[in-house]
């Protein structure tokens, strides 16, 4: 599958596109086919997300998969942080990176 | 240390209410990305993996109590109560909103300090020795030509839009604590014949493409130093590459042109430049000198009591010798058994900045290790203070071993990299205190990058890894050799790379063949040098 990503411009934090609006939550993202290019101009005209881009994903049964480690640790976070990651409950959800 | 006049701080104050604007603009999409990014990057503000990350300069390193207390705050306020230390001597904040950053420039002007040159290609901060001003060994302090050279690469109309990013850095004497011959310029303040002056190294640089500057000048009388600095970057932002950002370093320039011809051309712009008044007033300099006139120095014990072993060896490891007898330069270590390189917390900021206001003059100092000195320390106050920083997780007695590693942000904050760096330093570190192997290899440099730009100066480590892509699984390059001080050197890769767990073996690996072919007091990097790669590369490999 292929997925938008990319920074919310007030606040920097990592986001994922829905299908409808942004998600911090990595298995909320959205497939989008082949409609990424003109979702992505859209909403970086819309001032909702900063630098917007398209990637590889996996859907699995433990949720959307990013097909690059980057992607991993931008959606969960600092595998050295686990308190400040998007879990910080469960560090163990780091392993998912790897 | 420099104290701002008026005219510093309407300059710092103006920038803050510029950016203040552009960021507003930004946010209301009357800029795009393509338009703010230049604009926020000039100002520190960057668009890292999890969030903007914001850059503050920390001129060659130094900074007082109150400046460490605004950095603290900065972290408890606006980010997630840390902040980290990089091998610029700077601090990066990892988790700053955009519609905050002009608020914490206004904390920081508060406090003389801003983000301005902390990114884009210009002349960057400039950096030195951290021991400048308190070292034993020290011709001079290098601080005030550091500082001169701020102020003219400062908002400098000529060099803000070079072929690419700049630094330089001063240093005054043979003891190379600054890794001064991996800069794009690099000064050392010498004395001829009774007079001193500048040498002047040209062309050095770590990253993708890793160089040692080669000595242009052996000796820039001080009333040409501006002069001269102007002459070498003139030269570069004429000639340099702007066609390819991977080639546009001036030292593909010193490479491609030859030291010679660089040199004949930086000459050449020299002597045109010399009845232009381009330098500063010589009382330009010697204004700038009391500013980092000696403390009033007290007597007091020249020796320690030893029968703490745990003070004792913090002592022995983490304590500089001073120019003053009756006092030391300590080191504050960022490196905890299994901690993150360079990572402080506010809280820990705080405590660094009291012991600096009650023990060391008010002066701190960072070092491009990522760690913090305390530049005067009296040696009868040295129980008292370790006891202080023990408690607050800050008394790892580990400088210059192999625990004491420099580690960039890697992967788990850097949009630039390709591996992971920090988990292998907290692993490393973990590893080899649990072993009590540290005190038996000595000084071990051991420098870990995510990626080829090198911001974790792993071309320069006794031990250097490089953390690579390898068809999107992270792999790491071993390598050898490196120095960054005045014996300078560049590591050679051993072969091929390892798996993290791989690399993590491969460490204790030449370690162990350094200790088996030990020969004397040698350090891992004399060994090396005697004995070549090829016992390292059996051990590894066969």
């Amino acid at each position: 599958m292929k997925v938008l990503t990319g920074n919310d411009l007030k606040t920097g934090d990592v986001t994922w596109w829905t299908g409808t609006s942004w998600s911090r939550d990595v298995n909320d993202a959205a497939d989008v086919g082949e409609r990424g290019a003109e979702i992505l101009a859209r909403e970086e005209a819309a001032r909702r997300v900063n630098v917007p881009y398209l990637i590889e994903a996996e859907r699995t049964e433990n949720g959307v998969r990013p097909a690059h480690i980057k992607d991993r640790v931008r959606a969960v976070g600092p595998t050295v942080r686990p308190d400040l990651t998007l879990n910080p409950q469960n560090p163990e959800a780091l392993d998912w990176v790897i | 240390m420099y104290k701002y006049d008026n005219y510093d701080q309407q300059m710092v104050d103006a920038r803050v209410e510029e950016f203040r604007d552009q960021a507003r603009r930004r946010l209301e999409g009357k800029l795009t990305e393509d338009q703010f990014k230049p604009l926020r990057l000039m100002n520190g503000l960057y668009l890292q993996l999890h969030a903007y990350m914001l850059r503050v300069a920390i001129p060659y390193g130094t900074l007082n109590g109150e400046q460490m207390t605004a950095l603290a705050n900065i972290a408890d306020k606006y980010d997630r109560g840390y902040g980290h230390f990089t091998t610029r001597q700077n601090l990066q904040y990892n988790w700053i909103k955009l519609e905050d950053a002009a608020d914490i420039l206004a904390d920081l002007a508060k406090v003389e300090m801003h983000a301005i040159q902390t990114s884009g290609n210009c002349i960057r901060n400039i950096s030195s020795d951290h021991f400048a001003g308190a070292a034993q060994d020290e011709l001079v302090d290098p601080r005030p030509y550091a500082e001169l050279l701020r102020q003219w690469s400062s908002f400098h109309p000529e060099f803000t839009y070079l072929p690419r990013k700049f630094k330089i850095c001063v240093i005054a004497s043979e003891k190379d604590r600054a890794a001064m011959r991996l800069h794009d310029i690099g000064i050392q303040i010498v004395q001829q014949d009774g007079e001193i002056g500048a040498r002047f190294f040209v062309g050095g640089g770590m990253g993708r493409t890793p160089m040692i500057a080669p000595m242009i000048r052996d000796f820039v009388p001080l009333d040409q130093l501006i002069t001269y600095a102007e002459a070498c970057l003139r030269v570069y932002n004429r000639y340099g590459r702007r066609d390819n950002k991977y080639k546009a370093r001036i030292k593909i320039l010193v490479h491609e042109l030859g030291k010679d011809e660089y040199t004949r051309q930086v000459e050449e712009e020299f002597a045109h430049m010399l009845d232009q008044g381009v330098e500063p007033p010589r009382e330009e300099l010697e204004r700038l000198k009391p500013f980092f006139a000696d403390p009033t120095f007290e007597d007091g014990a020249k020796t320690v009591d030893r029968s703490d072993p745990d003070f004792a060896l913090w002592v022995d490891r983490n304590t500089h010798r001073h120019k003053n007898d009756a006092y030391v330069s300590a080191v504050i270590s960022l490196k905890p058994v299994a901690g993150i390189p360079g990572d402080a917390t506010g809280d820990q900021m705080r405590v660094m900045a009291n012991l600096a206001q009650q023990y060391s003059f008010d002066e701190l100092r960072i070092m491009h290790t990522q760690n913090v000195v305390l530049p005067h320390v009296k040696i009868a106050d040295l129980h008292a203070l370790w006891t202080q920083l023990d408690a607050a997780d800050l008394g790892a007695p580990n400088m210059d071993t192999i625990e004491d590693m420099i580690a960039c942000p890697g992967l788990d904050y850097c949009a630039l990299a390709n591996a992971r760096s920090i988990p292998l330093a907290q692993r490393i570190s973990e590893k080899f205190d649990a072993s009590g192997k540290t005190e038996k290899l000595g000084e071990l440099k051991l420098k870990i990058s995510g990626c080829i730009n090198a911001c974790g100066h792993h071309h320069a480590g006794h031990i250097g890894i490089l953390g690579v892509d390898k068809k999107g699984v992270e792999n790491y390059q071993l390598s050898l050799g490196g120095s960054e001080a005045e014996d300078v050197s560049l590591a050679k890769i051993t072969g091929p790379g390892f798996t993290e767990d791989g690399v993590i073996e491969a460490v204790e690996t030449v370690t162990d063949v350094y200790l088996a072919q030990k020969q004397g007091e040698e350090r891992f990097l004399d060994t090396y040098r005697r004995i070549g790669m090829a016992p390292f590369k059996e051990a590894l490999y066969d």
